[in-house]
């Protein structure tokens, strides 16, 4: 089953649900004959689109609209604040080729601030999903949830073996006791080829799949950053604004001292290309997250050090 | 519903101008925007929108959304005469006490939805054109914008897609009282030949003269007997209209008075001599 044939299970499920898009169906593409007027393409209107999906909203619908990720949340970014924020409306925001997965389309398509202003939002709630089957395991919950939701869209095939989806609930790949990786989206395949490497090593290396950042597992972090020497944040996303930040927020409020090595973008745009030269281009790979995170470790002997948390 | 005569609908527009000028100080509002569509928000409500106390919630009921906003203490004041809202809530106005503020918010009993960020309620008004629609409902969906509120982008945008969506149940009205906030729209924008932009964007589009009742009443009649696409009025008006001493006045967007000018002023939207106001003329919120 792929993110489509769901769509279209929910759609047949319940008829309060329409599909809109601003002449971004490449996820959808087979619906419009199938759903007739429940599907609406506004063109290449962001606003409107979600401007049309609060009114929709108001009359007891649950619009799940589709744009490219920096348009959706940027273009649109006023109207998702004020006609969906501030009313509350369960609004349902998929955002296509987020973050690494514009490729090569250059900085303009680059939406690696998604994260930091969606979540700024009172009220929004964020779906970072690894692959598509953990998209399609989430998505009835995320539909039916009374919040809106930002959607960061992914159809990657699956690389590990997910447990149940639960709004709020990160899931444990790995436990590790050396270093822990949190991650969301796509790139979980790459820390958990980082963490092969670095358990190869000999270390005790663990990979969380976050799967919602807001409202994010604030209790599952905490207990990490109380127990792991070095926390690693690793997103395709500035560094300002997203789970870097989020983790920040949290060793804050809980008064919590930690070693963390963010893996993000610092304040610049990334190398446009195909994906797997990004990655390689900008350090994402498995192999260069684990040299990375060994350097961090061999730093200081963190088997001592750990103990003074 | 039945319909109110030209006489009770000015009686009524007068009352709800009262309850404009007694929201213009102690904080103040914008009283030349309301002002301008008084009579159009009072026809709506009286004898053309099927909205009243016991169908705010009904699916079938008619919408109204304001979506310049800051128009809002007309439709406060029509809801108060129409027995929406408690005229004593009136007297609310800026307090924390309440919701009564400078732009429309839900809170409110017979507001559809938030405004005050212009450009923002014709898509919120399509979504809900789209709805009815697919419910096979008749119920008609009206939007007041300003003026001014076309200078944004989205409302183009707007136009062109509820054209292409054939939304022949959606009434955009706009208030053309030629002014944006502080300089006249042709000085700073020029809009003109509006009827001419707006029908080359296929909407059917009427003109008439937006503080005439019967103009009004004819003009609402032709859209309904046959509303084949989505239709605008541009009806003319004029800011501040009622209180000669700030109509079509730049400087008298938003007005704070001073609390005796209130009753100075009520005198002289009764008997249009012109008070002689001495508070600050330019207030920019």
């Amino acid at each position: 089953m792929n993110y489509e044939q769901k769509l279209l299970e929910l759609v047949q499920k319940d008829e309060r649900i329409v599909v809109l898009t601003a002449e971004n169906r490449a996820a959808i593409r087979n619906l419009p004959s199938k759903i007739k007027d429940r599907f609406i393409d506004v063109g290449i209107a962001e606003q409107t689109m979600i401007g049309m999906a609060a009114g929709l909203a108001l009359r007891g619908r649950i619009p799940i609209v589709h744009a490219l990720s920096t348009f959706l949340t940027m273009r649109a970014f006023e109207f998702i604040r004020t006609d969906i924020g501030i009313a509350n409306l369960p609004v349902k925001l998929v955002g296509a080729v987020p973050g690494f997965l514009s490729e090569a389309n250059g900085p303009t398509h680059q939406a690696i601030e998604d994260i930091s202003i969606m979540r700024g939002i009172p009220g929004m709630n964020i779906f970072t999903p690894s692959d598509e089957t953990e998209l399609i395991n989430g998505l009835e919950q995320v539909v039916q949830n009374k919040n809106p939701f930002y959607i960061r869209y992914n159809n990657f095939p699956a690389s590990v073996e997910h447990e149940n989806f639960e709004i709020g609930k990160a899931e444990i790949i790995y436990p590790g006791r050396d270093v822990v990786i949190l991650t969301y989206g796509f790139l979980l395949k790459q820390a958990v080829e980082a963490a092969e490497i670095l358990k190869l090593e000999g270390k005790s290396a663990g990979v969380i799949n976050l799967r919602t950042l807001k409202p994010i597992d604030a209790e599952l972090i905490t207990h990490i950053c109380r127990d792991t020497y070095l926390v690693v944040t690793l997103e395709d996303h500035f560094k300002t604004g997203g789970l870097y930040s989020i983790l920040s927020e949290i060793l804050v409020e809980k008064e919590i001292v930690c070693k963390v090595l963010p893996i993000s973008l610092n304040d610049k745009w990334f190398k446009p290309a195909l994906l797997n030269d990004v990655l390689e281009y900008e350090g994402f790979t498995g192999e260069a997250i684990a040299e990375k995170i060994s350097n961090e470790l061999n730093k200081v002997n963190y088997q001592t050090a750990q103990y003074y948390f | 519903m039945s319909k109110k005569s030209e006489t009770e609908l000015k009686e009524i527009a007068l009352k709800v101008r009262e309850h404009i000028i007694r929201m213009s100080t102690d904080g103040g509002c914008f009283i030349g925007a309301s002002l301008s569509c008084t009579d159009l928000i009072v026809f709506l409500y009286s004898n053309f929108l099927n909205v009243n106390k016991n169908n705010l919630k009904d699916p079938e009921r008619d919408y109204l959304f304001l979506s310049k906003g800051h128009d809002v203490p007309a439709l406060y004041g029509t809801l108060a005469e129409l027995g929406i809202v408690e005229k004593e809530k009136l007297k609310n106005h800026l307090k924390t006490t309440d919701h009564i503020y400078w732009h429309p918010n839900t809170n409110i009993p017979g507001v559809e939805f938030h405004s005050g960020s212009l450009g923002h309620l014709l898509s919120v008004a399509m979504g809900v054109a789209w709805d009815c629609k697919m419910k096979n409902q008749n119920n008609k969906i009206v939007i007041i914008l300003g003026d001014g509120e076309l200078n944004e982008g989205s409302i183009w945008e707007g136009l062109l897609v509820a054209n292409a969506l054939n939304l022949n149940n959606l009434i955009a009205v706009i208030d053309r009282n030629e002014f944006q906030a502080n300089v006249r729209t042709e000085e700073l924008i020029p809009i003109e030949p509006l009827t001419k932009k707006i029908e080359a964007f296929g909407w059917n589009t009427f003109t008439c003269n937006g503080h005439n009742f019967s103009e009004l009443e004819k003009t609402f009649e032709l859209i309904s007997s046959n509303q084949s696409k989505p239709a605008a009025v541009i009806a003319s008006t004029i800011r501040g209209k009622g209180l000669p001493s700030i109509e079509q006045r730049a400087d008298r967007w938003f007005c704070n008075f001073a609390n005796d000018e209130v009753d100075m002023l009520i005198n002289e939207l009764h008997t249009r001599q012109k008070a002689d106001l001495t508070s600050e003329t330019l207030v920019v919120r």
